[in-house]
């Protein structure tokens, strides 16, 4: 390409400001889009991501700063640029799209009022110009009723609709830089799904370059021709995406690209008459008048994983809860060892309790943040055990060491000193310090970073088979069921709409729901968003085809 | 007058364009200048302005002409004060620095120069409270025999001053600084002996509450909800009226009663917060891993909830301490609070309060009541100022 780029940025230094000290957080990365064409930036949490896209925008958060470097658009010096320049520029010129739209829209105006606001705003398009265009950007982005939907407020469109509408804002100037960060993140599969397929869609029809920001390697393979790589601040390496796929360079990259590879190997199936470790039976459940779930029956053997998988909404937690005695259940019952539970944990003996523990998805909640973590773990120690004094610290030193972290390191630390993936493995060690046979795992793995989440899975699968513990695996990720679950069980709209082992459900023939959801997880191979959108015909991807159903 | 002020006015805005004109020139269009919004030129050229004026006023309250002088001499006073504290607080921070454990040191130094400010005067205040009877030269109820009444603060014989009684004495002929000193005793003891039992009462109701929810939570908050509705001095006043007939059958003194009453009054505020808080955390996952464990109320409580929600509650502790303090002060104004002859603050201001009258000509004479009035004003901005940087620190960690 010989024109000029439309966006460079050269040895981008970015700082940000804790401790009374400025500390650095991009450590100089350069960056060059042409027109047309679309970046993926890919990295842990932390490594600076998000912090690079919007320095795209010459724009940083509070208490951060550019301190070197130059982000040049179209010819204009951002960084120099004037405040007046820059509103001529943002939002017209270059848009952002942001993870959660839930959060960004403003809940008090209507879609279309805050859809025209910027090409009213920056006078590309007249008020009813405008409206008018942003039903045709609707009606691009296939969102349902593209006449009526603008009309409607931010709480009455799904979430999968209102990250649509928020492309169609960004769109609505025409700009020739979108930055997309993380806009599907948020989203189930079968969402994310029309999400993709439909920012590539407009991004092709109009020529835009954009910025796509992601952890998610299989996403950024459909949706970008060019892949950064950052570490820490630092690029790791840049090429377009098949030679990055085939054949990555560094290190860092191949270690990403084979997570996805760990998977358990097979058990030999239960002896039939082999009494479960829980079962849950023909259990109806309510938040108040409004049901949730409805007959729902499973059994969880010995030593064995069930994942429970399904989208948001589909009543997965709430079985949960229901097992755990959180939700006492309207209809049906719990059996612990064939022995029936009280439906109400507050109804059930220290023992009974002590058999279900529970580990959390967002451990930064589910750790107190004023208690060490010695504190956090011996308090299972000493309330069930009845352990004190040395034997309970040889406990929890036992206990952190069988989580692989060094007990004398930790054990005075404060949960706000450790990362992520340290936090979920004091979560279980509390869990394992009742001694319990059965353990519910929601969500654990979701809100971690690909290597740490894959840590996290192996260490569920080494002590699963030291202690033979039973796992309840609840996870809307299918790599994480194919890689540790031994049984499986589909759940959509409070029932159990499928399940069985494992390798039947990876194989045909499915339940229609089923293969919807298997065909939906996105996979590394850059054609699989096309063939698939062949597949299926572009009227019945994501929600489209749910309603079909 | 009006016409003077707009002209001013006006005239700043000119000198404002000026100014941002000016410094887009000698810097050569740096950022600083070039973004500049009028109104932000505005603000420094009339924080500029005002500065100018201070200075001018406090040449003039030096004047040696009394007609001039007198005009001036609280904002002199004023301006002296704020400079001589600064620089109190600048030092007791660099003391601060330097002695210590690692640990106060290095809350020192993190720690802007309000803070220090309000460190430092409630510190003075405790030593005055604590060591009162050492430190007030005469009794709180002494009247000094051979001393004349209503003598001015200052101590200058020439306006009508004794040196030997800096502060002046009152109408009876009582030392003002004892009185001063004792009353730090007795209002801020008083004061802070009424929030704690708040605290407690508030506190404890309210996590309860939040924890438990249903039916209790209900009649607890509906309660609270009623006694709010009652404008609190209003109804402190109506209580006191009731107690002051009752204190003397039941032979219970009249402090006591005034404790509880402020208590109970500021105590639906603490539950009002202590439940808000404390329902943020108990929807946490930690607090359901402790309830599914089996633990009972008393554990979760005091050790899941209350180490969580220290920070906010001991901002509301500062806070609450300066309402009781001025409740306090109010109702002992109205003259049903503490009760003479023992010394009082508000008490005070209230029985010297005609002497503002001669505020215009005699300044010296007027500061008598501002004494006590100044005593309260200073403890509640310090006070402040201590909770403003508590809640800043609070706020700090959660990111």
């Amino acid at each position: 390409m010989s024109e000029e780029p439309l966006l460079k940025m050269r040895g981008v230094k970015i700082e940000g400001r804790s401790d009374e000290k400025w500390n650095p957080i991009i450590n100089g990365v350069d960056l060059t889009l042409a027109r047309g064409e679309v970046l993926g930036l890919i990295g842990e949490s932390g490594a600076g991501k998000s912090t690079l896209g919007l320095a795209a925008m010459g724009y940083t958060r509070d208490g951060v700063r550019i301190s070197e470097g130059t982000v040049e658009f179209d010819g204009i010096d951002l960084l120099k640029a004037s405040a007046s320049v820059k509103r001529e520029l943002l939002g017209k010129r270059i848009a952002y799209v942001a993870q959660s739209a839930a959060a960004s829209f403003n809940p008090a105006h209507k879609l279309m009022d805050q859809h025209v606001e910027g090409p009213v705003q920056h006078n590309v398009l007249g008020r009813g110009e405008s409206e008018d265009d942003g039903i045709e950007l609707y009606r691009k982005l296939r969102l349902p009723n593209p006449e009526e939907i603008g009309f409607r407020y931010p709480h009455q469109v799904s979430g999968g609709q209102l990250q649509r509408c928020m492309t169609a804002m960004a769109m609505s100037c025409r700009p020739d830089l979108i930055i997309f960060d993380e806009p599907t993140t948020a989203l189930d599969v079968t969402t994310q799904i029309e999400v993709l397929a439909s920012i590539r869609d407009i991004v092709e029809q109009f020529n835009t370059a954009a910025i796509y920001i992601t952890h998610d390697l299989a996403v950024v393979a459909q949706m970008s021709d060019q892949i950064k790589v950052l570490l820490k601040g630092d690029e790791v390496e840049t090429s377009d995406t098949r030679t990055m796929l085939s054949a990555p360079t560094q290190e860092y990259t191949k270690s990403l690209w084979a997570v996805r590879s760990f998977e358990r190997p097979l058990k030999p199936a239960v002896h039939t008459g082999a009494v479960p470790v829980v079962s849950v039976q023909n259990v109806d459940a309510a938040y108040g008048t409004v049901p949730v779930l409805h007959d729902v029956s499973f059994d969880m053997h010995e030593g064995r994983t069930v994942a429970v998988v399904g989208e948001s909404g589909s009543g997965k937690s709430t079985t949960a809860r229901c097992i755990t005695g959180l939700l006492p259940p309207k209809a049906g019952q719990i059996l612990v060892d064939g022995q029936v539970m009280p439906a109400d944990y507050r109804k059930r003996s220290k023992d009974q309790l002590r058999q279900v523990q529970m580990i959390y998805q967002m451990a930064d909640t589910a750790l107190n943040p004023r208690m060490s973590i010695g504190q956090i773990i011996a308090r299972p120690v000493q309330f069930y055990l009845g352990l004190t004094g040395a034997a309970k610290r040889k406990r929890v030193d036992a206990l952190l060491e069988q989580i692989e972290l060094e007990p004398t390191e930790y054990y005075n630390r404060l949960p706000s000193e450790l990362s992520g993936g340290q936090k979920q493995r004091i979560g279980i060690a509390r869990a394992l310090a009742a001694e319990p046979k059965f353990i519910i795992c929601d969500e654990v793995t979701s809100a971690l970073d690909q290597l740490v989440a894959e840590g996290i899975l192996r260490l569920l699968a080494r002590l699963q088979d030291e202690l033979s513990l039973s796992y309840m695996f609840i996870t809307h990720d299918l790599a994480t069921v194919k890689a540790i679950a031994d049984e499986v069980v589909v759940m959509k709209d409070g029932r159990v709409v499928e399940q069985g082992p494992k390798q039947e459900m990876f194989q045909p023939p499915h339940h229609a729901y089923t293969d919807l959801l298997l065909s939906s997880v996105p996979e590394m191979d850059p054609d699989w968003l096309t063939n698939l959108l062949e597949e299926r015909g572009v009227d019945n991807i994501g929600d489209a085809a749910v309603d079909n159903m | 007058m009006i016409l003077w002020i707009a002209t001013t006015l006006i005239g700043i805005g000119a000198l404002a364009w000026g100014f941002r004109f000016a410094g887009q020139a000698a810097t050569s269009n740096a950022p600083k200048f070039r973004d500049m919004p009028f109104g932000v030129a505005y603000g420094y050229v009339l924080g500029a302005a005002i500065l100018l004026w201070l200075a001018w006023a406090y040449v003039q309250g030096r004047s040696p002409d009394p007609a001039i002088a007198n005009k001036f001499f609280f904002l002199r006073i004023a301006i002296e004060g704020f400079i001589i504290f600064a620089i109190a607080a600048w030092l007791f921070r660099i003391l601060g620095r330097k002695v210590g454990t690692s640990w106060s040191r290095k809350l020192f130094r993190s720690m802007p120069l309000t803070a220090s400010f309000g460190i430092l005067t409630i510190l003075i205040y405790a030593i005055l409270a604590i060591f009162a009877g050492l430190l007030a030269p005469y009794g709180q109820e002494e009247i000094i025999q051979g001393v004349a009444a209503n003598i001015v603060p200052g101590g200058d014989p020439a306006l009508g001053g004794n040196p030997d009684f800096y502060f002046g004495t009152d109408q009876i002929g009582r030392d003002i600084l004892s009185r001063l000193i004792y009353g730090a005793q007795n209002t801020v003891g008083i004061a802070f002996a009424t929030t704690v039992l708040a605290f407690l009462l508030g506190g404890t109701l309210g996590f309860l509450a939040a924890t438990l929810g249903g039916w209790l939570d209900q009649i607890l908050s509906r309660s609270v909800d009623v006694l709010m509705a009652i404008p609190s001095l209003i109804f402190a006043l109506l209580l006191m009226t009731i107690a002051q007939i009752w204190a003397p059958q039941l032979g219970i003194p009249l402090t006591v009663f005034m404790v509880v009453i402020i208590a109970v009054i500021d105590s639906t505020r603490v539950y009002r917060l202590a439940r808000a808080v404390g329902q943020n955390i108990v929807v946490m996952d930690y607090i359901e891993a402790a309830k599914l464990r089996g633990e009972g109320l008393g554990y979760l409580i005091f050790k899941e909830i209350l180490p969580n929600a220290t920070a906010p509650l001991l901002a509301e502790f500062g806070l609450r301490f300066c309402f009781v303090f001025l409740t306090i002060a109010a109702l002992s104004f109205l003259g049903v609070g503490i009760q003479p002859p023992l010394a009082d603050w508000g008490t005070m201001v209230r029985d010297l309060g005609g002497f503002v009258n001669y505020a215009q000509f005699a300044p010296l004479a007027a500061t008598a009541p501002l004494l006590a009035a100044g005593a309260i004003a200073l403890l509640t901005v310090a006070v402040n100022f201590v909770v403003d940087w508590m809640l800043h620190k609070s706020s700090g960690l959660k990111e």
